[in-house]
């Protein structure tokens, strides 16, 4: 088996090479690509800032540890650990809001931890479910959504319990 | 369905909520100054974690752009489009569908958008603008709910901008985690589907 830490490199090669022999403007591209990147960055800095201020009040009053200490035993049971539970909440609605608790939970915990491990599984694993559904059909006729809601919900269901089980793997 | 349409409503009643309910805490413990405090250091956390992300996000955002505006893109395209017809045999819009899906892959959801809601109408148009979404239309709407990045650049960022020794060594089990979860989203659609 190829070690991991090679996987990425040869990708960029691979893609590079692969512009290179369409003769496309590489350069260029990634300045273009870079400065969309800030452009993201900027969008999602007010919600960041928002939910880790809120998120930060919510900690310091205590308030944190009493909710996840009264959902833990549910938690317990499914195999997902109470630290990403806020996290897990809010993914489906916000992303800027959700990548500000990612970050925090991070930090909190330690980039080499499990529950910074699950949190950063959860959160690419899945996407802003409830908005995504909101945009797809606001401009169509259809207003019968539940099993489509439904469906969407058991995908992030299981992303987080997938997040949960892997992020017991460590390589 | 407004309710979802609202999530700025939604953001707007928890955030309300979470800040009173924090700070009538406070005063009553007597730690006001505390939680405060750590509210507005939360915000100065907010830019400094930005601004460490900024160059890791900047870079791997060039990268992508590379691979989806230099060919690798429409490499991945040709070994998608026998996917593509079988999940979305009957639509005219499956070129959409598929501008879509690439974009999503190479995390470019600015662009996957515009493509994604346009097939969406088309597909709408096609269903005879019945309240009752179609089948492909479900099943294409289920899938952008579910992530289908390849890199994941946004956490590999903030992971090794908090130092962790190996941030790639999350990618392979973001790609199970995705798999797993995108897998079990068009199954529950397709057995929650019922046919109008």
């Amino acid at each position: 088996m190829i070690k991991i830490a090679y996987l990425l490199p040869l990708l960029i090669i691979l893609v590079l090479c692969v512009a290179v022999r369409k003769k496309a403007p590489v350069y260029q591209l990634f300045l273009e690509g870079a400065e969309d990147g800030l452009k993201i960055l900027i969008s999602i800095l007010p919600p960041m800032i928002a939910v880790l201020s809120m998120s930060a009040m919510l900690r310091e009053s205590g308030l944190l540890a009493h909710f996840s200490a009264f959902l833990a035993p549910f938690a317990k049971k499914l195999g997902i650990p109470s630290e990403i539970l806020p996290l897990a909440l809010l993914r489906p609605f916000s992303g800027g809001g959700s990548l500000g608790l990612l970050t925090d939970t991070v930090k909190e915990y330690g980039a080499d931890s499990r529950i910074a491990r699950a949190a950063c599984i959860l959160c690419a694993s899945t996407e802003t479910t409830f908005y995504t559904i909101s945009v797809y059909f606001r401009r169509t006729s259809a207003k019968h959504l539940k099993p489509v809601i439904l469906a969407a919900v058991i995908g992030d269901l299981t992303g987080l319990l997938c997040a949960c089980f892997l992020s017991k793997i460590n390589f | 369905m407004n309710f979802f349409v609202m999530r700025g409503v939604l953001m707007n009643s928890v955030w309300t909520f979470v800040v009173l309910v924090s700070l009538g805490f406070s005063v009553l413990y007597g730690i006001p100054e505390k939680v405060l405090q750590g509210g507005v250091s939360g915000a100065s956390d907010a830019v400094r974690i930005l601004i460490s992300l900024s160059g890791t996000l900047c870079f791997w955002s060039g990268i992508l752009r590379i691979a989806e505006k230099g060919g690798a893109a429409e490499k991945c395209q040709k070994l998608l489009s026998p996917v593509i017809r079988r999940l979305f045999p009957k639509t005219k819009f499956r070129g959409k569908i598929t501008m879509n899906i690439i974009a999503n892959l190479f995390g470019t959801g600015n662009a996957a958008t515009p493509a994604g809601v346009s097939a969406m109408e088309g597909m709408d148009r096609e269903n005879g603008q019945s309240p009752y979404p179609s089948r492909e239309m479900s099943r294409f709407a289920v899938m952008n709910t579910a992530s289908i990045q390849l890199f994941p650049t946004t956490v590999i960022s903030i992971l090794s901008s908090f130092g962790a020794k190996n941030p790639f060594s999350v990618v392979p089990l973001v790609w199970i985690s995705s798999f797993t979860a995108l897998s079990a989203a068009l199954l529950a659609q397709k057995l929650l589907f019922k046919k109008r």
